[in-house]
């Protein structure tokens, strides 16, 4: 349970479940047929499972038609990638993508690396992201999938989304366009049709719905090949009886998230504050760059090991991440691609917000960092 | 079908007159090895220790499980039980066999017979049985050179046996047999194998954990935790203490020459430990340390630990290699844990150069900083204790 002293600043990793998606959540524990039923309780289940699918599409600007229901952000990777690159396969072997793209990207593309499949990872510039040149000179008619993701989970960097069906129609490629939109489903406005989107990831428990559900929004005419196979739920594309307790509180969370526009500015607030206090200091520098996402700051306390820092915060009920694995572990890739000294990445924290922080809690965070900063004995 | 397990019990077997005392002592932890599965009665006969379920939905898979790992067991069999009749021992191979026999080729019988006043001879009672068998199963040779299958049939004091495969046991000695010896574990892979090594030849284990929160995770004590119970298969129940050490470690990286902080860490360990270990009636030290494998522990920087105490210590890996000691934590399951990434004492404060040939007189005079006796005083009267049990993880 979450107490009123408590400061949960992990929201990347996951958030709080709303109010109104755990009462959905319930609501749809009455539901017991199954959608797939022809029967009157099947066809109760399977409207509340297409009026779920219409709250996705609306938040997206798309056709109810267009939204896969998936089990969250890893498999709406999995299935986009991999159904894409079976359907085009044909058209050429290459696939451009990031090399800070989050490990359900990352780890797919290794595997399609061992297919036989040539992937081309673009590292992030001086400036923290990674530019459109960069696509536009690594693209070619040979590439038949782009997957990139629109706000870095670790650094919170902006990627330039808008662009990159530009430049795969610059360059005359078959490829199609996938975005990891896990971060920035409805943080930010995000249009796949208008962006030239085919193919897009979404989770709920980003946004403060249930964890275990997410979507996939295949673009009309994309042909992705299905890589489960069972009955003709979701088109047959994601076979298996849908989880509809779980896609009712996803549902949910999306009517109930609120002024998208008003979460940033508030989100923004902390984090300027944070990152204006903590930047005076010598020994603390800030990882994420200029432009980045209004949910995220990573910095590191330079001296401080992640993990310590993590563990010493929790001991005053502070929530954050270690932006990269302790010293026993594989550093972060994200931080690595980044070019990042070890010192700098061994002590990376990810500190990220929601709607429900505030500045009394953020000056808790501040006031923990500085009293960690001159109490812990730092590595040399 | 009435099953039963026959133990054969391994280097107790040698133990001349004090072979008794080991006998019981491995019921006893046969008996607690089995906990939980139900009703079961424990004699023994004849260097034989019968353990039959009194219930019969009991899991024998489950038991069989649990009794591979029982130090102080050369060999055991699962057999199904009947009585001294031979019409009834060859009902019983019959029914038992039936879902094994019509897989194998060839076989062969071996009988044990036990009780002399059997009026059948062994060679009469592996005919008879073969006989049968080869009735029965079309599908089956003798082949009494290089069978596929050895079906034995024991003549016992109670009962007659039917079984196909001896089944290789732990080996070792009961644990309880051997003393009782502290282990230091950190959370690597190499103390884990140290401590199933130790118990194996008998000994009863405390295990002291040195935590330093909050350089130190929750995480790191959970770990150490699950890989005591992975061990406590094998050794049975161990005593789990717990040593609150970021003082001491904070007080070190601080004052101490950094080059000579990870020897003066371990030097610490062993003093508190050994406190900790009289506290706990043992009589020596574990370690899981191997020669050369990291700079603390060449053989100047061992020696070095070393005479921090004056109780023994024992170093079960020491002259073994990184892969054999990772093929004995896979083997006995704690590997997968061994590996998890989370920061533990040894790994927090680690100097880039740490000296591998250091001199004993320098590391006791840097050793030295304010209020040192005052802290590991207090971490020891902080320690906490916690008993670790079995638990599938």
């Amino acid at each position: 349970m979450l107490l009123i002293t408590e400061a949960y600043f992990d929201n990347s990793s996951t958030t709080f479940l709303c109010k109104e998606a755990k009462e959905a959540v319930l609501a749809a524990c009455d539901y017991n047929g199954n959608p797939s039923s022809l029967h009157r309780l099947g066809t109760f289940s399977s409207e509340l499972l297409e009026n779920a699918r219409k709250q996705i599409a609306k938040a997206l600007k798309c056709s109810a038609s267009e939204i896969y229901f998936t089990s969250g952000g890893t498999e709406s990777d999995n299935a986009a990638i991999i159904g894409a690159v079976g359907a085009l396969k044909r058209r050429g072997k290459k696939i451009v993508t990031t090399a800070f793209e989050h490990s359900a990207v990352i780890n797919t593309m290794k595997h399609l690396e061992n297919e036989g499949f040539e992937v081309v990872y673009l590292k992030p510039d001086e400036s923290g992201t990674v530019p459109i040149s960069a696509f536009l000179e690594a693209i070619d008619q040979n590439t038949i999938l782009v997957s990139c993701m629109s706000v870095n989970n670790e650094t919170g960097a902006v990627l330039p989304i808008e662009l990159i069906k530009k430049a795969i129609e610059a360059k005359n490629s078959p490829a199609y366009f996938h975005c990891d939109a896990t971060q920035s489903f409805l943080k930010y406005p995000l249009c796949p049709e208008n962006s030239g989107i085919d193919l897009l990831t979404v989770s709920a428990h980003k946004i403060h719905g249930p964890k275990g559900v997410g979507a996939l929004y295949v673009k009309k005419g994309v042909r992705v090949l299905p890589r489960t196979f069972g009955g003709e739920q979701e088109n047959g594309f994601r076979p298996g009886t849908e989880p509809l307790i779980l896609i009712n509180g996803f549902s949910a969370a999306i009517s109930a998230f609120g002024d998208a526009k008003e979460n940033a500015r508030k989100c923004a607030l902390i984090k300027d504050h944070i990152k204006t206090k903590l930047e005076a200091f010598d020994d603390i520098v800030i990882n994420s760059p200029k432009k980045s996402s209004d949910y995220i700051l990573n910095l590191s306390v330079l001296g401080v090991r992640s993990e310590t820092m993590l563990h010493f915060l929790e001991q005053k009920n502070i929530y954050v991440s270690s932006g990269s694995a302790c010293a026993k572990g594989k550093p972060s890739h994200v931080l690595t691609a980044l070019g990042f000294d070890k010192a700098r990445a061994d002590s990376a924290i990810r500190i990220s917000f929601s709607k429900n922080n505030d500045l009394v809690q953020a000056d808790r965070l501040i006031d923990a960092i500085i009293d960690a900063k001159n109490s812990l004995i730092k590595s040399k | 079908m009435k099953e039963v397990l026959l133990i054969k019990n391994g280097e107790i077997a040698l133990k001349g007159l004090n072979r008794a005392t080991f006998e019981d002592v491995l019921i006893k932890n046969i008996k607690n090895a089995l906990k939980g599965l139900g009703l079961v009665e424990i004699k023994k006969a004849q260097s034989t220790i019968y353990v039959s379920p009194t219930n019969d939905d009991y899991d024998m898979n489950e038991a069989v499980k649990r009794i591979k790992k029982v130090f102080g067991i050369a060999a055991f069999s699962r057999a199904a039980v009947c009585e001294k009749d031979m019409a009834k021992i060859l009902e019983t191979t019959v029914k038992y066999l039936k879902d094994t026999l019509p897989f194998k080729k060839t076989f062969k019988v071996e009988a044990k017979r036990a009780d002399k006043s059997f009026p059948l001879k062994s060679p009469e009672i592996c005919r008879e049985t073969g006989a049968k068998v080869l009735e029965n199963f079309h599908n089956l040779k003798v082949d009494v050179h290089n069978p596929e299958v050895t079906i034995t049939v024991e003549v016992r004091d109670f009962n007659a046996y039917v079984h196909i495969d001896q089944i290789s046991g732990a080996g070792g000695m009961p644990v309880g047999t051997g003393g009782k010896a502290a282990i230091l574990i950190s959370g690597g892979i190499d103390s884990p194998v140290a401590a199933y090594m130790l118990a194996k030849r008998g000994v009863n284990l405390t295990a002291v954990h040195f935590a330093s929160p909050p350089y130190t995770s929750e995480r790191a004590e959970k770990k150490v935790k699950d890989l005591l119970s992975t061990v406590a298969g094998y050794s049975g129940p161990i005593n789990f203490c717990y040593i609150p050490f970021t003082k001491i470690q904070e007080s070190i990286a601080r004052e101490c020459p950094e080059d000579l902080t990870t020897l003066i860490m371990r030097r610490y360990m062993m003093k508190i430990s050994q406190v900790i270990a009289k506290n706990n009636n043992c009589d020596a030290l574990i370690t899981g340390e191997s020669i050369g494998q990291v700079a603390s522990q060449t053989m100047k920087a061992i020696a070095c630990t070393d005479c921090a105490v004056d109780m023994p210590v024992f170093r079960p890996l020491i002259g073994m290699d990184k892969e054999e000691i990772v093929k004995i934590s896979r083997k006995i399951g704690t590997f997968e844990l061994s590996t998890l990434p989370y920061e533990d004492c040894c790994t927090v404060f680690t100097p880039k150069h740490p000296k591998t040939k250091p001199n004993i007189s320098d590391v006791e005079k840097a050793e030295v900083f304010e209020n040192c006796d005052e802290m590991v005083k207090e971490a020891i009267e902080n320690a906490r204790y916690e008993k670790i049990y079995y638990k599938e993880i």
